[in-house]
C-alpha cells in the first residue's frame, strides 16, 4: 500500500538557480554591451583592420566568448519558460527542449570558431 | 464566488446564488483576447516575451553569421558592407534593434521590480511607459543613423 507522507512535491529546486542565472547573465551582458558601445563610440572602427584589431586582444576574445555563453544560458532559461507555458504535450515539449539545447551548444562551438580562427 | 448550499443557510444561499447568477449574466464577458484592453505593463510584458523569442531565433544565428562576416577576412567584411546597403536588410536590422532595445529596457525594469523598486501600481504603469518612451525613439534614432 502506498502511504501518503504528507510531503509536497517541490521538484528539483532548479527554479531559483535558473531565475538567478537569468538575472546574472542579463547584468553581465549589459556590462559587456556598454563597454563595447563605449569603445566603438570613442574610436569608431572604419575598416576590417580596425574591427579585427578590437577582437585580436585575448581579453576581448574571452570577454566576447563569455558574453555569448551568458547569452545562450539566458536564452535557454527564457525559451524553456516559454515552452513550458505554451507546449503542453510532454513529448513535443521535450523534443523542442532538446533541439534548443543542441542548437545552443552548436552556437557555442561556432562562437569559439569565429573568435579563435 | 461559488455558493455551496448546505445546512440551515440553504435557502438563503440559493437566493443569493440566483442573484449572483443574474448579475453575472448581465456582465459583459470579454474573454476574447482581442476584445480585452490590456493594461500597458501587460503589453510591455508580452512584447518582452515575443522579442526574447525572436532574439533567440532568428536573432542569435543572424548575430553569429554577422560576427563571422565581420571578422573572417577583408573580403567577407566587404561583402557584409555591400549586403548592409540593401534597404530591406536595413529595415530588418532596425526591427531587430527594436526587439533588442525593448527586451533590454523591459529587462532592466524587471530587475528593478525584483529589487522591489517601483512595485506600486502607479509606478509600475509609469515605468512600463518609460520602457516604450526610451526603446522606440532609440530604435528610430538607429534607423536614421543607418540611412
Amino acid at each position: 500500500m502506498v502511504k501518503h507522507s504528507g510531503r509536497i512535491v517541490t521538484g528539483a529546486h532548479y527554479g531559483l538557480r535558473d531565475w538567478l542565472a537569468q538575472r546574472i547573465t542579463a547584468v553581465f551582458m549589459v556590462v559587456y554591451i556598454a563597454v563595447l558601445a563605449v569603445l566603438v563610440t570613442i574610436n569608431p572602427p572604419q575598416d576590417y583592420a580596425a574591427w579585427s584589431g578590437i577582437f585580436k586582444h585575448s581579453w576581448m576574445r574571452i570577454a566576447t566568448f563569455l558574453f555569448f555563453a551568458a547569452l545562450f544560458w539566458h536564452a535557454w532559461v527564457g525559451v524553456r519558460n516559454v515552452l513550458m507555458d505554451y507546449v503542453k504535450p510532454v513529448a513535443i515539449r521535450l523534443t523542442l527542449q532538446v533541439l534548443v539545447i543542441i542548437a545552443l551548444l552548436v552556437y557555442l562551438v561556432w562562437t569559439a570558431e569565429i573568435l579563435w580562427s | 464566488m461559488e455558493f455551496r448550499a448546505g445546512g440551515q443557510l440553504r435557502n438563503y444561499h440559493f437566493k443569493v446564488s440566483r442573484m449572483e447568477a443574474k448579475l453575472k449574466h448581465q456582465r459583459p464577458r470579454h474573454l476574447d483576447l482581442f476584445k480585452i484592453t490590456q493594461p500597458l505593463p501587460a503589453i510591455v510584458s508580452i512584447m518582452h516575451r515575443i522579442s526574447g523569442v525572436l532574439l533567440f531565433f532568428p536573432g542569435i544565428p543572424f548575430l553569429l553569421y554577422g560576427l563571422n562576416m565581420l571578422l573572417e577576412s577583408p573580403e567577407s567584411f566587404a561583402a557584409m558592407q555591400a549586403v548592409l546597403q540593401h534597404p530591406g536588410l536595413k529595415l530588418l536590422l532596425v526591427f531587430f534593434v527594436w526587439f533588442f532595445l525593448h527586451h533590454l529596457c523591459a529587462g532592466i525594469r524587471y530587475l528593478a521590480l525584483d529589487l522591489h523598486y517601483g512595485v506600486e501600481l502607479a509606478q509600475a504603469r509609469a515605468s512600463s511607459k518609460w520602457v516604450l518612451a526610451i526603446s522606440i525613439p532609440l530604435t528610430l534614432l538607429t534607423g536614421v543613423a543607418l540611412w
